[in-house]
Formats: structure tokens, C-alpha cells, sequence
């Protein structure tokens, strides 16, 4: 039992301690600011499609499969406020995260992991620069700028696709009621938990995706298992945390 | 004088039972010491301790007469500038080019601090050394087996440092590649004076640094003449231990069956 726990707690002593390193790093010199806007290019822009497209059709899905609810209560002017704020509260940052978890959670395991089997990142202490400054902290810093101006862009568009489904298609409402509800319905409390999700999901997905590469050992077989292990350890914490953080939330 | 490199009594493991015991042996300035062993003996792993990159469960590693034992790792930077590595798996950085790859330890080597106009020559320099000096704008994938080895012994030396390791600079290339490659370790051993630790599996690459020296002259390796010394001496690892410590003399004549499968008969 005590054998079978000891692997986990391991690997999970060693994550804090690189996440440590990282997140100290990032008050400390050498800043490498070419990496840093290389991959928020990677991340910010190259996750657009995946995110605008989830977003959207999100919020579609959402005014869709709530409008025979709605309509059984006569209720189908509240359309917009149910799809705000389960948008901006929860579906927003969760699926973006999990977006950005697919795309570049793994693209970091791979990437370093790839370097780490080919010795380069041996090569990069031996020649002078700390992996963790340089590798963990760009994509570190990277990702916790971009996933919150992602989620922002998702939340809108899904209400862009709410509002094409409840009053173009269905025509539940009209759009200045549609608009007007979804608007009003958002409280300062669920715009700093829409925000403060996708921020402690940038840290944790970067994090667990640079750890998953760094520790990669194996040849390319074992890139491939950190690859997968860090997209999958990434979205279940990105599912637990939302849940951590929503209970927070409610109870103030 | 100090020796360069010294292991007291080294010990590591990662976990999973020793992977080298006691290992103890020194380097003095302008020596060559070439580490035998079949794979997974330990040959990696000696090379990473003295640099650093891994640290010893007991024992003492001396580094230009300081003990670099329990230095944290900011404190490493500064040794390691001193040190040229060659990696067995090349270690150069694919997203740069090959320029970029060589003047990288002259860029981020914190205690260097090369003048900015100085870097371009010597990265060409040193890739001239290499014979590659038309493959600067290139990138690492570009270059075939052979070529990337010469990048990273160009990379190794740009710094003119004073210890070189290299780690299996030959596995797996084909024969002439491999005596070019030999040659050019030759060449900076004998050019600049560099002390050298190398490890290899072929017998053959020892005996070149023990049998020849870089003329530069010429600009071909000669035979030592007589009364001549290569300052060279080998050591033989057997599953992360010592199974010989010598001069190349006693090396062959050696009457271990172990040793002698290593020896040329
Ligand atoms: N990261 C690691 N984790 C666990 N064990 C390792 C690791 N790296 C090496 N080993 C083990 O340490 C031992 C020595 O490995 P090392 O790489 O030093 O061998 P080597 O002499 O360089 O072999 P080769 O000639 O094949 O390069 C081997 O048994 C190897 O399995
Ligand atoms: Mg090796």
C-alpha cells in the first residue's frame, strides 16, 4: 500500500518544487523575452480557431438545449441569463482550458520532453542557462496572460451563438431583451471567478505540461507517454479546480 | 599544479540500485583520459557528474582544485564555464541554427561575458576548426549524423575551455567519419593543450590518442616519436565500478579476462 502511494507522492513532491522554481523565476532576472512572446504567438494566437469555434457553438448548444426547459415555465426571456452565467462561470474557462490543455499542455510535454531525451536540455545547464528560466518560465508566463483573454473571447462568442439561437432561430426572445438579461444577470462575483479560473488553470496546465516534458526518460517512446500523461493529468485538475474554486465562490 | 578533474570515492544512484561505486581517479593539466566500457556502465553518468548535472550520493568531486561537491546550482555556472562538453546524444538545440548553436555558451555563459563584436569570429573560427564553416544559417536537422557531431565539438571548444569531455564522440558513425572526428579531438588536444576526458566503446579511439598528435604543420595527425608521451591514461568501467586504472602499456598487457576483451591482442 504505503509502495503503491510512494510513486504519486513522489511525483507530485518534485511538480511543486519545479512549480516553485517557476513561479519564484518569475520575479527574477534573466527574462528571456523572445521566448516569452514566442509563445504567447504559439498559445494566444494559435489556440484562436479551437477556441472561437468551442465558444460559440458552446453557447448555441446551451440556448438550444434550454429552450423546451424555458418554454414548459414561460420563461424564455431568461434565455440570456442562463447562458451568461453559465458561459462566463463555468463553461467558458473550463472548456477553454481544456482547449489549451489539448494543444499546448502537450505541445510543452513534447517539446521539452523531445529536448530532454536528446540531451538538450543537459546541453542548455551545461552551456549556461537554467532550463526552468528558460523553458518553464516563458510558457509559464505565456499561458497565464493568454488563457484569460482566450476565456473572455470564448464567453463572448458563446453569447454570439446563444443569441443566433434563441432569437434568430428559435425566436425565444428578442435581442435587445436577449442582450439586456445577459448583461444585467452578471455580477462583479462571476466575472472574477471567470477570470480567476482560466488564470489558475493557465499556471497548473503550464506547469503539469512542463514537468510532464522535463522529466520525460525513455527515447521517443517515452515522449509519447509524457505527451499523454500531461493532457490528461492537466484536464483533471482543470475539472477539479473549477469545482475547488466554484465552492469557494458559493460559499461567500 | 592541481589536477583538474578529481573523484574521491563517487557513488551514485538513481534509485534503482548503484549505478557507479567508488569511483576514484584524477586528471592533471594536459592529461588525456580515456574511459572504456560497454554500454551502460557508467560512462554517462561519470561525465554528467563532472559537470554537475547529476550529483554523487557519497564521495567528492574535485574541479580545477575546488571541491564542487555540494555547490548549489548558481555556483555551477561559473565551473561550468571553464568545461566544453560534447554530448552523446548532441544536445544541439534544433530551433537554432548552427551559428546560433556554436555562439550559445559565448551568449548565456553568465562569467564569460565575450565583447559582442568578438562572438561572430570566434563562432566562425571555431566552425572553420570543425571544417564547417559554409553550414552557419543552417539548422541541426539539416546536417547528417557525422556533420552534427562536428557542430557540437565546435560548440565544445568555442569557449577555449580548459577541461573537454566528450561522450562517445564516434558510436555510431561509420569508420572514416569517426577517425575525422578522433582527429579533430587530436587537434584541439594538441593545438590548445586542453586536458581531455573521453569516453568511447571502440579501443581504436584510445589508441589514436595514445599513438598520435596533431601536427599542425602539416595539418595531419603523426605518429609520437620515441621518448614522446600522450600523457594519456584509461580507465575501464565494469558495471558502474573500476576494472582498471592505467597507462595503455599496462592496459594491453593486462591479464584480466575482463580487460583483455577490451584490449587489442
Ligand atoms: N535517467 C536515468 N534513470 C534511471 N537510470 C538511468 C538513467 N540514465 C542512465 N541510467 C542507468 O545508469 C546506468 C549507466 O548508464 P550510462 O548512460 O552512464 O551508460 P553508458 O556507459 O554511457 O552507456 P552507453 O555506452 O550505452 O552510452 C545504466 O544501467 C542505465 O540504465
Ligand atoms: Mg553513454
Amino acid at each position: 500500500m504505503l509502495d503503491l502511494l510512494k510513486g504519486p507522492v513522489l511525483t507530485f513532491q518534485e511538480f511543486i518544487l519545479l512549480s516553485g522554481r517557476a513561479i519564484r523565476g518569475v520575479v527574477r532576472k534573466p527574462y528571456y523575452w523572445d521566448d516569452l512572446s514566442i509563445q504567447m504567438d504559439l498559445i494566444g494566437v494559435g489556440s484562436l480557431p479551437v477556441v472561437i469555434l468551442t465558444g460559440f457553438f458552446s453557447g448555441a448548444v446551451m440556448a438550444l438545449q434550454m429552450s423546451r426547459a424555458l418554454q414548459t415555465y414561460g420563461a424564455t426571456s431568461q434565455v440570456g441569463q442562463i447562458v451568461a452565467i453559465t458561459l462566463v462561470r463555468e463553461m467558458g474557462p473550463v472548456l477553454t482550458a481544456l482547449m489549451v490543455a489539448g494543444r499546448n499542455a502537450s505541445g510543452m510535454a513534447s517539446e521539452l520532453g523531445s529536448m530532454k531525451v536528446t540531451e538538450q536540455i543537459d546541453a542548455m545547464r551545461a552551456l549556461g542557462t537554467d532550463p526552468v528560466m528558460k523553458l518553464v518560465k516563458p510558457r509559464l508566463m505565456a499561458t497565464a496572460i493568454v488563457l484569460p483573454m482566450l476565456t473572455v473571447l470564448a464567453d463572448f462568442l458563446g453569447l454570439v451563438g446563444g443569441w443566433l439561437v434563441a432569437c434568430i432561430l428559435l425566436g425565444l426572445t428578442t435581442t435587445t431583451q436577449y442582450w439586456n438579461s445577459s448583461w444585467r444577470s452578471l455580477e462583479y462575483n462571476d466575472i472574477a471567478q471567470g477570470l480567476l479560473k482560466p488564470f489558475v488553470f493557465a499556471i497548473v496546465l503550464s506547469l503539469v505540461g512542463c514537468y510532464y516534458g522535463m522529466q520525460t526518460t525513455g527515447g521517443t517512446q517515452g515522449v509519447g507517454r509524457s505527451t499523454t500523461q500531461a493532457v490528461v493529468v492537466a484536464s483533471v485538475w482543470v475539472v477539479v479546480l473549477t469545482f475547488l474554486i466554484g465552492r469557494i465562490f458559493v460559499s461567500m | 599544479m592541481d589536477a583538474v578533474l578529481v573523484f574521491d570515492n563517487v557513488s551514485f544512484d538513481f534509485g534503482l540500485g548503484p549505478v557507479l561505486q567508488n569511483v576514484s581517479f584524477s586528471i592533471s593539466p594536459g592529461e588525456t583520459l580515456v574511459l572504456h566500457g560497454a554500454a551502460g556502465s557508467g560512462k554517462t553518468v561519470l561525465l554528467k557528474l563532472a559537470l554537475g548535472l547529476l550529483r554523487p550520493v557519497s564521495g567528492r568531486i574535485l574541479l580545477f582544485g575546488q571541491d564542487v561537491t555540494n555547490l548549489d546550482e548558481s555556483e555551477w555556472y561559473d565551473v561550468r564555464a571553464r568545461i566544453g562538453v560534447l554530448f552523446q546524444e548532441g544536445g544541439l538545440f534544433d530551433s537554432l541554427t548552427i551559428a546560433e548553436n556554436v555562439a550559445y555558451p559565448l551568449l548565456n555563459q553568465p562569467r564569460l561575458k565575450f565583447p559582442m563584436d568578438q562572438i561572430d569570429a570566434r563562432v566562425a573560427r571555431s566552425l572553420e576548426f570543425v571544417e564547417l564553416g559554409h553550414t552557419l544559417e543552417k539548422v541541426p536537422s539539416e546536417l547528417s549524423g557525422g556533420m552534427r557531431r562536428r557542430v557540437g565539438i565546435a560548440r565544445a571548444i568555442v569557449t577555449s575551455p580548459e577541461l573537454l569531455l566528450y561522450d562517445s564522440p564516434t558510436a555510431g558513425l561509420d569508420p572514416i567519419t569517426a577517425n575525422t572526428i578522433m582527429a579533430l579531438i587530436l587537434k584541439e588536444r594538441d593545438e590548445n593543450n586542453a586536458t581531455t576526458l573521453m569516453a568511447t566503446h571502440r579501443h581504436q579511439d584510445g589508441e589514436i590518442l595514445v599513438r598520435y598528435r596533431w601536427d599542425k604543420r602539416t595539418a595531419s595527425l603523426r605518429p609520437v616519436g620515441p621518448g614522446e608521451s600522450t600523457r594519456t591514461k584509461y580507465l575501464l568501467l565494469r558495471d558502474g565500478r573500476i576494472a582498471f586504472l592505467g597507462t595503455p602499456e599496462e592496459f594491453d598487457a593486462s591479464r584480466d579476462e575482463y580487460v583483455m576483451q577490451f584490449a587489442s591482442r
